[in-house]
């Protein structure tokens, strides 16, 4: 399992993350992001490149 | 033992050639040689967060990956030619460095004004976090702000210098401020938003003469007006990182022109096929567009870019059989950049500054709203300030 963490203090809820990795981010009907904490290891690659996309640099992938 | 990968810029698109590498298989040394004495570190909130607070090399290094921890970096150090014949690049301390692949990755600088008593200190750009430091430091209540551009990064120094308390004067050689890019609507609205917080500007208008004995104490511009200021910050573009390319047969007017692979191109028309040039740097056709090469300044580009040219130079060194497959694949990256000035948050796909047309699609050019833009019927780009959810859309029409 990966565990991703957020910054919601840094988050401006761009959304870049959510075309890499759609099945752990997405933005609610609000706009405002919402994500999976805990993903499956297949998923690391995808989680990595939300990490790359994101202006605030604002996703971690907590081991 | 091998040459390693060699990769000239420890910015963002440097690090992202050397993760990628890791991800594409490739096992060999990697070397990145830097001008910068930092690890590599994100630009973007120079200009906005990060400028409105403390600006240290912590706030905006980005995080390194242990896929990479056995890179040498060569920091502080400027690469000074590259012979592309004899594979080898030389670094201002007389090195050698001998590459299996060349990754040029050397950027922009910033552009200054070239004005009478240039000499005079107080003069600020903004491309680095030494830039950064040097510029908060000035960035107090009560002094008078002098930004020569309104371009994106004028306009976010502007937010951001108003936010600290400082009286701001705007002077752009354009009808209203990132004009070029958003069109003239959505470009006068975005003008008003800053004249509502404070902001002066002086439109079409340029910068003939600095005032002042040692620091700069005003610009005369060219109605003969005279602002005084106490900080002067000149946005008004960038210069790429190319000369230290010259002896080589290639193309490098305005950034360095590659093929689809990220390839160097050479005058003959031919690619080199171990020497790449990614982020903003990289002059290259995007077809989603057109066929004609440009360089494209949005953050990013440096990650797409960086990529493409990994899984190339990952396929070529490891002599894999799909290489010929990797090189046909079609590249085409959707241009995506965001901008924060005050609670105004754009983002924005495609390459807005190709339309002739640009036509509000959604919201209420007052508040939120989403701009559409296109050349004759095809559909280049779009903005929206806020309405997250209406930009993201059109994103897959570019795909
Ligand atoms: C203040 C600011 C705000 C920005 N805001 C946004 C934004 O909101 N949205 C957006 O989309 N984009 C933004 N950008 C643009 C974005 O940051 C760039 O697109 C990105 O930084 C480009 O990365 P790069 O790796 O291609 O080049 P650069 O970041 O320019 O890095 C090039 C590196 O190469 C080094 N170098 C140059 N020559 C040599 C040499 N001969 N030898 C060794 N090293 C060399 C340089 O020192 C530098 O470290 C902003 C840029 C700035 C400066
Ligand atoms: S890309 Fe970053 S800023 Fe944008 S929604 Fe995702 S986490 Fe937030």
């Amino acid at each position: 399992m990966i565990k991703v963490e957020v910054d919601m203090t840094k988050c401006q809820h761009y959304g870049q993350c959510v075309f890499e990795a759609p099945d752990i981010f997405r933005l609610n009907a609000d706009d405002k992001l919402e994500y999976t904490a805990e993903a499956d290891d297949s998923e690391r690659a995808n989680i990595e490149a939300a990490v790359d996309v994101c202006p605030m640099q604002a996703i971690r992938i907590v081991e | 033992m091998n040459h390693p990968v060699v990769i000239v810029g420890a910015s963002m698109g440097g690090l992202r050639t050397a993760e990628s590498l890791r991800r594409f298989g490739y096992l060999g040394p990697i070397t990145v040689i830097g001008e910068e004495t930092h690890k590599p570190y994100n630009r973007p909130p120079l200009s906005k967060e990060v400028l409105a607070n403390e600006v240290t090399h912590e706030a905006v290094a980005f995080e390194e990956r242990d896929a990479t921890a056995d890179v040498n970096w060569v920091l502080g150090t400027r690469a000074v030619s590259a012979d592309f014949e004899h594979n080898i690049v030389t670094d201002s301390d007389g090195q050698v460095h001998p590459y299996a692949a060349l990754v040029i990755s050397t950027g922009l600088r910033s552009r200054r004004l070239n004005v009478p008593n240039g000499e005079l200190t107080g003069r600020h750009a903004l491309r680095t976090l030494e830039d950064a430091i040097a510029l908060r430091a000035e960035l107090v209540q009560g002094k008078n702000v002098v930004i020569v551009g309104g371009g994106f990064i004028g306009c976010e120094v502007a937010a951001t210098a108003v936010k600290l308390g400082c009286n701001v004067t705007v002077v752009h050689n354009a009808a209203h401020p990132m004009l070029r890019p958003l069109g003239s609507e959505l470009a006068e609205q975005m003008q008003l938003r800053h004249e509502a917080m404070g902001v002066t500007f002086k439109l079409k208008r340029t910068v003939t003469d600095l005032l002042g004995v040692s620091h700069v104490e005003g610009v005369k511009l060219d109605d003969e007006t005279v602002l005084h200021c106490d900080v002067l910050i000149e946005a008004i573009g960038s210069h790429a990182n190319v000369e230290w390319l010259s002896g080589n047969e290639i193309d490098r007017n305005d950034g360095i022109l590659v093929d689809s692979a990220m390839r160097v191109m050479q005058r003959s028309g031919h690619a080199v096929s171990n020497v790449f040039a990614i982020g903003d740097v990289a002059r290259f056709a995007n077809p989603i567009f057109d066929q004609e090469a440009r360089r494209v300044e949005h953050w990013n580009i440096p990650t797409e870019t960086a990529k493409r040219a990994a899984s190339v130079i990952a396929a070529y060194l490891n002599k894999s059989d799909a290489y010929p497959a990797i090189l046909d694949e079609p590249f085409k990256p959707v241009p995506s950049f965001w901008s924060d000035q005050y609670d105004n948050h754009l983002l924005a796909f495609g390459l807005l500054g190709l339309a002739d047309k640009a036509t509000l699609v959604a919201g209420d050019i007052s508040g939120d709203c989403v701009f559409e833009y296109s050349r004759g019927d095809q559909l280049v780009g779009v903005c929206g300030i806020g309405m997250r959810s209406v930009v993201q859309s059109y994103r897959a029409k570019f795909i």
